[in-house]
């Protein structure tokens, strides 16, 4: 399958998925690590995407919502942003929201 | 390109697109030595920008502006940046 079509199927297919360097577990890159933490504080379920194991999508990425760096949040297929946009709608409370509804709507469907 | 010749060129372009009232650049590369991205030598840095041109734009928006704004520059001399992108009324 074409790189695109693999990512957009990833986006697509998952509520909220996080494009990061490592894993939340093992997170490779600070600001992955923050942003999968704020994401973990939400108290909701994502997928994870680990770049760092996946070349074809580390290269490709980028082109995919013309946005240059990791880590790359997508909520309902759109991207929300890289590692200071989730840390401050997390401030604002807007991620907590954005993430339940996310995660309500993918259970109703 | 040396650390502070980024840091200029980050400056240049930035004010070249938005106007801004402030600019403020951190090199943080030195945090990161060690660290793979810093291996392939692109530089770490924090910007934060006061700037009109961020009125009315969400927070994807603004930080599209300041991509746009370095251009090739987020391929070759920046590894990463953490963005603050802020409105006149905002910064006050």
């Amino acid at each position: 399958m074409d790189v695109m079509e693999r990512i957009k199927q990833q986006v697509e297919g998952n509520p909220i998925v996080l494009y990061m360097k490592g894993t939340p577990q093992m997170p490779q890159c600070g600001f992955s690590s923050r942003a999968a933490q704020a994401l973990q504080a939400c108290g909701v379920e994502f997928a994870h995407v680990n770049v760092l194991a996946d070349p074809e999508i580390f290269e490709n990425l980028p082109r995919y919502a013309d946005w240059p760096t990791f880590p790359q949040l997508y909520i309902g297929g759109e991207l929300v942003g890289g590692c200071d946009i989730t840390l401050e709608l997390y401030q604002k409370g807007e991620l907590q929201s954005m993430t339940k509804a996310a995660a309500q709507k993918a259970k109703a469907s | 390109m040396s650390g502070t010749e980024r840091v200029s060129m980050i400056r240049e372009r930035l004010s070249n697109a938005l106007a801004p009232i402030s600019i403020d650049i951190v090199d943080d590369s030195h945090k990161h030595a060690g660290h793979p991205g810093a291996r392939a030598g692109g530089g770490h840095f924090n910007v934060r920008v006061v700037s009109a041109a961020f009125e009315g734009k969400s927070l994807i928006e603004r930080h599209r502006l300041v991509y746009a704004a370095l251009g090739d520059a987020m391929r070759a001399e920046i590894h990463a940046l953490s963005i603050d992108a802020k409105t006149p009324a905002e910064a006050s």
